[in-house]
């Protein structure tokens, strides 16, 4: 799987590198600044690309801008986000497309490196992995969202972090039959029309993360 | 003796000045009434349509000029007297609004006020100044002597008429001490002059607490820029250095996580790495927390503060204080980091081979002196450093002044008024 990485901080950008080689990536590229980026993601077009917010030369949040402008050139293009705060506004910002393969992580996420991979993985295979920080700051205030049971919300939150119905199952400690009915039921509420699984999902945690 | 030397070449030197002042003051005084029949004339022409203002506001600024130059001597004989003027607005004015600045500014008027006694005080005292001296070296050069033997009758000093050759030689003396007297007269008539100038030219209350709202809606702007800057600055290092740290340890001692079975090796280089990674994060912390507050600082004041930040620097540099009580808080530390900015700069542009600081406080004013024997030049222009420290002082009414001639050396002088609390009691002496 080929990746691009953008780390302005030699330190993190080599150990990021290590890290998903360690796991079999194959990095393409590895830039330390904004105006770099989008020719480097134009020109390798990388399975998925890992993209600190906060970049040279401006350092304020260039990374996040060059990402979107690389999803308009190449639509769909997953991009993963890592930052050292997170902000729901920038997670609907790169969602706004409405198609899949986003994510958006604290950096503090890598440390574990089994999630870490898998929220790689799961981003270039076009699912989300919004950050659990994210998730609870948007759970805090989701009246948009009354119409969806506790159980639900709960639900459609572990569904925007990225997880499978079986990981979400056993993380609430419910059966996965109940959580496909629960899943059925949010996408019924949320009003969203039948179609390819994924984007379905893709969808719903949109609709959560704009309520 | 070599004392008495130069205390006696600097007496008559500061008298010569003050002759030379007189001087000039008779001189200047002269003008002053063209000034004031100018002044009369533009304002009875200032109705007129475009000219009138114009007009005002030309002789006024010559007027100003003049009151200027007064005001220059007078600090020059030790009576600062600070221009009362209302500040222009930064936009500039043009026609009307000008008009209205120069007639509804008080000090205009003290000044046109000023033109006729300043002329009878100028050339009375400077004329005074003069004539001792001039009448000194009448004698000296023994004019009476010759005036004697050529008309039989002249006088000088005590002898009026000179009637023996003995008498006239005797001017020769006289004439010393007149022109001693004159001399150290002169500096005190100037003073006289300089105080009287004052009464019309230095802010009344109202404008001297104009100025001061002006002066201090700029520091305020300043300081509020300063600390936006510095709050920046401690996000940016924390943002880069230490958060950075943690992120890449979390990392290390994940992947070593991930290793320790297959590769036990590699997880134990891993883990070595990473405690390494916390330590390099310790010290960023530290350092950083240093650039806020440091806290020897807190813990030994300025003296020792300064002190500690002598010792860690590449070029050698003596520290000489006689501060050993603690001023507030907010001024130690403005002083303690324009006096750091201050070091930063020898070491980084001077190429000093030493340097020192003096710290001294006497009436209420904490003077700091940063000098190096390095390559001089200093711009406080071309760097962010020295205007940084003017803005650090500000905030606290301090002021910088700089020297810094080609080839050296360079001087920073600090200058802040505060008090300083009581001495702690040093742990030697045995009373705490």
């Amino acid at each position: 799987m080929r990746v691009v990485i953008a780390e302005d901080l030699a330190l993190l950008r080599d150990g990021l590198t290590r890290l998903l080689e360690a796991f079999d990536f194959e990095v393409v590229a590895a830039v330390d600044n904004g105006p770099a980026l989008l020719p480097a993601l134009i020109e390798y077009r990388p399975d998925v690309a890992v993209v600190d917010v906060r970049l040279p030369p401006t350092f304020t949040d260039e990374g996040l801008q060059a990402a979107i402008a690389a999803r308009t050139e190449v639509p769909g293009l997953p991009i993963l986000v890592l930052s050292q705060h997170v902000e729901p506004l920038y997670a609907r910002e790169l969602l706004t497309d409405r198609k899949g393969g986003v994510g958006y992580l604290l950096k503090d996420r890598v440390a574990n490196v089994g999630q870490f991979v898998d929220a790689v993985r799961r981003v270039a295979g076009g699912g989300t992995a919004m950050d659990p920080e994210v998730v609870s700051q948007l759970l805090a205030r989701s009246e948009p969202l009354a119409v969806l049971t506790g159980r639900e919300r709960e639900v459609l939150g572990q569904m925007a972090e990225g997880r499978s119905n079986a990981a979400i199952a056993a993380k609430l400690f419910i059966t996965e039959k109940a959580i496909s009915k629960h899943i059925n039921n949010i996408f019924t509420k949320l009003d969203l029309p039948p179609s390819e699984d994924d984007n379905r999902r893709v969808l719903a945690v949109l609709t959560y993360l704009n309520s | 003796m070599a004392e008495t030397d130069v205390r006696a070449i600097r007496w008559a030197q500061e008298g010569l000045r003050a002759l030379r002042d007189g001087l000039a003051v008779v001189g200047l005084s002269l003008v002053n009434v063209p000034l004031l029949v100018l002044t009369v004339v533009a304002l009875v022409l200032s109705p007129l349509p475009v000219a009138g203002p114009a007009a005002l506001h030309g002789v006024t600024a010559l007027v100003r000029r003049r009151t200027d130059l007064q005001r220059r001597l007078a600090a020059r004989a030790g009576v600062p007297i600070r221009r009362p003027y209302r500040p222009m607005p930064p936009r500039g004015l043009t026609g009307w609004a000008r008009f209205r600045w120069i007639v509804t500014d008080p000090a205009t008027w003290r000044d046109v006020a000023w033109l006729v006694p300043g002329t009878v005080t100028g050339i009375v005292l400077g004329l005074l100044s003069l004539a001792l001296p001039l009448y000194g070296l009448q004698g000296l050069t023994l004019l009476p002597l010759w005036l004697y033997l050529g008309t039989d009758w002249y006088g000088y000093g005590v002898f009026w008429p000179i009637e023996t050759v003995g008498e006239g030689w005797l001017s020769a003396p006289q004439g010393v001490v007149f022109l001693a007297v004159g001399l150290a007269v002169a500096p005190w008539l100037r003073w006289v002059d300089a105080q009287f100038a004052r009464l019309f030219l230095a802010p009344t209350r109202a404008a001297e607490l104009r100025l001061r709202v002006t002066r201090l809606t700029e520091t305020r702007a300043d300081t509020v820029d300063a600390q936006a800057a510095e709050l920046r600055r401690i996000e940016r290092d924390l943002h880069d250095g230490a958060q950075a740290r943690l992120v890449s340890l979390g990392m290390t001692i994940g992947l070593a996580e991930e290793l320790v079975e297959r590769d036990p090796a590699a997880a134990r280089k891993l883990l070595a790495e990473a405690r390494e990674s916390s330590t390099t994060a310790l010290v960023e912390l530290r350092h950083l927390v240093r650039g806020i507050h440091p806290p020897v600082l807190a813990e030994r004041g300025l003296d020792g503060a300064v002190r500690a930040l002598a010792l860690s620097l590449p070029v050698p540099t003596t520290v000489d204080s006689d501060v050993s009580g603690r001023a507030e808080t907010p001024v130690e530390s403005a002083a303690y980091f324009a006096v750091a900015e201050a070091l930063t700069n020898v070491a980084r542009h001077s190429g000093a081979r030493r340097a020192w600081v003096s710290l001294r406080h006497a009436e209420q004013t904490l003077v700091l002196t940063v000098g190096d024997d390095g390559a001089g030049n200093a711009d406080p222009e071309g760097g962010t450093g020295l205007r940084g420290i003017e803005r650090r002082l500000a905030a606290f009414d301090g002021t910088m002044t700089l020297s810094s001639p080609p080839g050296g050396p360079t001087v920073v002088t600090m200058e802040l008024p505060c008090v300083l609390s009581s001495p702690k009691t040093s742990p030697s002496s045995g009373t705490d």
